[in-house]
């Protein structure tokens, strides 16, 4: 499974063929989450709670039953009882028990004929609340007398006598950041902050979920990972894992977001009470308010630097607000923070803190960015005050192979010096900056994932493939499992349908998340094919009578080789498709494992921006990307990862943010005020694709879709910074934000 | 939920009169649909104006103005290259709203009896001294727009009473508007502050000016002392300072979500100082 050596020309791997679900979608054929229906249909709607903390006295569901078309009811009582761990964060989550925990939190399900019936009957559950104090903010919730959100759910990583909601804490690092800081000529400590955002995809959660009697039951459902969809329903309704059925829709848009489980068991739950197929569709309100944002975070990070560039020491505690559960990602934010550079002494500090707010959903490099935003504004201001170029600053201190990770092992081959130098090299780092306007670079990091894998290649009598992987397509990568299927058999690109299997078809796959989906089901679609591959060989030789071994398998022909070479004509795959039924039947290649090798991945952006100084109103002017993906398999995709990741980011450093008010409901449930990026606020997002090779991928590939919102925040931070001649430390960078940072440096 | 079709806004205002619950007009549809369907308003009766005869008609009027039909689209009004030429500033006011699906719908009058303080086409038609016909019970009257929003979604229309038309008066020589707002996107937003500049010109002296604001009270503002301070200047930098002041002393506006009350005060001033030297541009040229 190591990188081949041998395998550096490609015919298909490296092009940019049409992707295969392009027609689909333009023509509105691809069918999504709330495009599935049933005979017997019902329409379900969640209702949820006003109050930010609250104890949930009585839930009175008799005239909602008995409402024109209402066919089922649900609260917590219809749940499994007895679980533990994250299947009871998840049901908790999905369906309140004692305590509403945050605005939106659920509190009961309807089930009815019309989704017009089922809103009608939400309005006549009457609930009873008792307001309790509540805290949204991460270092408010950290504080003396702040809100328990929940007595006894830190682990044992929490150092004593840490607020209750302090529930999980990570430390590491190696040598002693005072001693650098005493060796440096210039320290700078600042604090950073930022907020919560939305992964803001826009398809919102949907499902189709039955479930009968007899516990047996099918779900459509828009997701990334139908596996643990399975796993997690069929833990919360207390059925046997393999009486549950799931199918993944065609994805809207997921970036961590639906990775999480939020909707289905509600919908199953609701079947099972009604015995009707359920449909259930989140409205956009409930999705802002119901799934996960990223954490939000309070930061304090601490670097010394020499006159010459060399970084000496560097600290850092990294606050993360994950909402009403444990499961911030402060330990990816803590060890992602410094890991671009070679340190002697470093030192981080994460802490997980629970507020009322939704629960955290993974969101494109979970942590990563706000570390990055922290540590790399820091190292801006001290190029700044020492007169350094921040590319050279970077070089000069970058991690390489060999180097202490800042968290620990050692780097295997890396690409991160490769990505600064293309950036020192590109047009844009040179070219002249108009009056008023300021240029931000960044590095970003992120580790990226293998992951539990299981692929199935079938051959058709025609001689075309049919490939079944398990990863649900969030980026365009069945486009890729094509092109690495087609590389391998030697056929064509258009020759291979790449399909999303259900859960009864193939083994256990791992959601698509961690950049792993290229990685890993690319790796085991390269596997199952040389392993059909063997198998064609196979009929060939015995067809021919000579030894498979001396069998060669070449452009999508079986050809003798060794002592046999030119004894017999090649034989193409489509004559081998054709008489298998005669040869020894059906010809499928398979492989299951779990991978380790997913290769980490760096970024270097450069970003220009012009800020108006009597608004505050921020302009991207100029924008570049370099990252190194490994080994670009379709070139197109992965240059759409880098502008979809600065893209993000850069709504994520400017307007989005989630706006709470004093009573802890949140102000801006919708796309007109939370603010992502439309088109005409972005430049042009120009890339450039590195490749240094992962060893651990057989054609060298690296995950890719994650790194690419690493760099952003700090990156526009450090532009807008240096345009506006002020240091800005808290995002969003809103216009009254940046109006009230230009009167106080004034 | 009703839905009615009259053919004449005479029936339109009988229907209204009559209508004992929730009542909403229908034109372009693009803030009832919305409310619609989140559940902020179900109406009783939806009473849908686009039958009747000449509601999507800009014609010009005895007195060298002109009237604008109720359900005259923001796309129909952009492309009346007559009307763009003399109320730059009212149709790219109108033109700011919304996506171009949403331009194919979205009406003035629409903008103006939403009541919203944010209304993009209000303070520009504001500062055009535009009116209102309105039909009701009583007959037909017409009213300064300046005078129909009362506070955030109200407005002083009687119950039964309809809008039929927007009137904008002649440009006359030497004259111009402008319409600008913030927002801190570039499209598909909603205005944190709006200011709307008309004047008149002779030579390079301002003779008239009307200054409005948006989003910066319960109401949109007419600004007479802004307007004020430009009148006899040349827009010279003391001019631009003076409105700038007297737009920021103007504005009662609140914090929320979208903006401090610092902020909207001070980029009042500013709006209200670009959009006069668009509107002096376009009076001189």
């Amino acid at each position: 499974m190591a990188f081949d050596q041998e395998k550096d020309e490609f015919k298909v791997v490296g092009t940019r063929p049409d992707r295969p679900d392009g027609i689909d979608k333009v023509t509105g054929r691809a069918r999504f989450g709330a495009d599935a229906t049933a005979p017997g249909m019902l329409h379900a709607v969640i209702i949820r709670s006003p109050h930010a903390h609250a104890r949930i006295v009585k839930i009175d569901t008799s005239k909602a039953e008995a409402a024109h078309g209402v066919k089922a009811v649900v609260t917590r009582a219809d749940f499994a009882e007895g679980l533990d761990g994250e299947n009871w964060n998840i049901l908790e989550n999905l369906m309140a028990g004692e305590r509403a925990l945050y605005d939106g939190h659920a509190v009961a399900a309807i089930a009815a004929t019309s989704s017009l019936a089922a809103r009608d009957a939400a309005r006549m559950l009457e609930v009873e609340y008792e307001v309790l104090p509540h805290v949204t903010d991460v270092d408010k919730a950290m504080q003396e007398g702040a809100p328990v959100i929940r007595e006894g759910a830190a682990d044992g990583s929490v150092p004593a006598g840490m607020h209750p909601n302090v529930v999980r804490c990570h430390d590491s690092g190696h040598g002693d950041p005072e001693d650098g800081f005493a060796e440096a000529d210039l320290v700078i400590e600042e604090r950073f902050t930022t907020e919560a955002t939305h992964q803001g995809y826009i398809e919102p959660h949907a499902c189709l979920g039955t479930l009968g009697p007899d516990g047996r039951g099918e779900l459509w459902c828009c997701t990334q990972g139908h596996w643990n969809v399975q796993k997690v329903c069929a833990a919360l309704l207390d059925i046997e894992t393999s009486k549950l059925r799931v199918t993944a829709s065609e994805i809207g848009g997921g970036f961590g977001g639906k990775t999480a489980v939020f909707i289905e068991p509600v919908a199953l739950a609701l079947s099972r009470k009604a015995n009707r197929p359920v449909k259930l569709v989140m409205p956009r309100a409930d999705v802002f308010r119901a799934t996960g944002p990223t954490a939000s975070t309070s930061m304090d990070v601490k670097i010394g630097m020499k006159k010459d560039g060399t970084i000496t020491g560097a600290s850092g505690e990294f606050r993360c607000q994950g909402g009403a559960f444990p499961g911030a990602p402060m330990e990816f934010t803590a060890m992602c923070a410094f890991a671009p550079y070679a340190l002697k002494h470093v030192h981080q500090v994460g802490y997980d803190v629970m507020t009322n707010r939704p629960k955290q959903a993974a969101y494109r490099a979970p942590g990563s960015p706000m570390a990055a935003f922290a540590v790399e504004s820091v190292i801006d201001e001290l190029c700044n005050r020492l007169g350094l170029d921040p590319i050279d600053v970077r070089l000069k201190n970058a991690s390489r192979e060999g180097t202490k990770a800042n968290f620990g092992p050692s780097w295997d081959r890396i690409g991160l010096v490769e990505t600064l130098e293309a950036a020192k090299e590109h047009p844009h780092f040179s070219a002249p900056l108009a009056e008023g306007a300021g240029r931000g670079i960044s590095c970003g990091f992120w580790f990226n994932h293998a992951g539990e894998t299981a692929v199935q290649l079938a051959l058709s009598e025609d001689g075309t493939v049919q490939l079944s992987v398990g990863t649900p397509d969030i980026g365009g990568s069945r486009a890729s499992m094509c092109m690495m299927a087609a590389e391998e058999l030697g056929i064509p690109y258009e020759d291979v349908r790449t399909t999303i299997a259900d859960t009864a078809t193939l083994g256990y796959n791992e959601i698509s998340h961690g950049s792993r989906v290229t990685y890993a089901s690319g790796l085991a679609t390269i596997e199952a094919a040389r392993d059909t591959v063997k198998k064609l060989c196979k009929r060939a030789a015995a067809k021919w009578g000579i030894d498979a071994e001396a069998v060669e398998w070449r452009d999508g022909c079986a050809i003798p080789s060794g002592p046999n070479a030119g004894d017999f004509d090649p034989m193409p795959i489509k004559e081998i498709a054709r008489d298998m039924g005669k040869t020894g039947g059906p010809i499928v290649g398979h492989f299951e494992a779990t991978p380790e090798g997913a290769g980490v991945s760096f970024a270097t952006h450069i970003v220009d921006a012009e800020v108006d100084r009597e608004t505050g109103a921020t302009t991207i002017t100029r924008y570049t990307v370099v990252q190194d993906a490994g080994k670009a398999i379709h070139p197109s995709y992965v240059e759409g990862q880098y502008q979809g990741g600065a893209a993000q980011g850069i709504g994520w450093a400017l307007n989005e943010e989630y706006v709470y008010d004093d009573d802890g409901r949140l102000q801006n449930a919708g796309f007109l005020d939370y603010r992502i990026p439309v088109a005409s606020d972005l430049p042009m997002i120009d890339t450039v694709i590195v490749e240094v090779p992962n060893p651990g991928h057989p054609y060298g590939v690296r995950g890719v879709g994650e790194t690419s919102i690493c760099p952003p925040l700090a990156a526009i931070a450090n532009a807008v910074s240096n345009a506006a001649g002020v240091r800005m430390q808290d995002l969003p960078m809103r216009p009254s934000r940046i109006l009230e940072a230009l009167k106080a440096g004034s | 939920m009703r839905y009615h079709t009259p053919t004449s806004f005479e029936d339109a205002s009988a229907i209204a009169a009559a209508a004992t619950g929730v009542t909403r007009f229908l034109a372009g549809g693009t803030d009832v649909l919305v409310q619609l369907r989140s559940d902020f308003v179900t109406p009783d009766d939806l009473i849908d104006i686009k039958q009747i005869a000449g509601v999507r008609d800009i014609t010009r009027r005895g007195d060298g103005g002109w009237r604008i039909g109720a359900a005259v689209s923001g796309a129909e009004l952009a492309e009346h290259k007559a009307l763009t030429a003399e109320w730059p500033g009212v149709v790219e006011a109108l033109e700011l709203i919304g996506s171009t699906q949403i331009q194919a719908r979205c009406t003035l009058v629409g903008n103006l009896c939403n009541g919203s303080p944010a209304a993009d086409s209000v303070p520009a038609m504001i500062a055009a001294s535009a009116s209102v016909s309105v039909v009701g019970p009583a007959g037909e009257r017409e009213i300064a727009v300046e005078d129909v929003p009362t506070g955030p979604g109200m407005t002083s229309l009687d119950a039964g009473e309809v809008v039929s038309a927007v009137n904008l008066p002649p440009r006359g020589e030497g004259g111009g508007d402008a319409y600008l707002r913030f927002i801190p996107r570039t499209e598909m937003d909603i205005a944190v502050v709006g200011a709307g500049v008309s004047l008149s010109r002779d030579g390079e002296s301002i003779t008239a000016a009307r200054v409005a604001l948006g989003a910066v009270a319960p109401t949109v503002l007419l600004v007479e002392e802004a307007g004020a301070t430009l009148v006899g200047s040349t827009l010279d930098d003391t001019a631009l300072a003076a409105l700038a002041k007297a737009a920021e002393a103007a504005c009662r506006p609140i914090s929320d979500k979208r903006g401090t009350v610092a902020f909207r005060t001070q980029v009042a001033g500013v709006l209200a100082r670009r959009a006069a030297k668009i509107a002096y541009d376009r009076a001189g040229a």
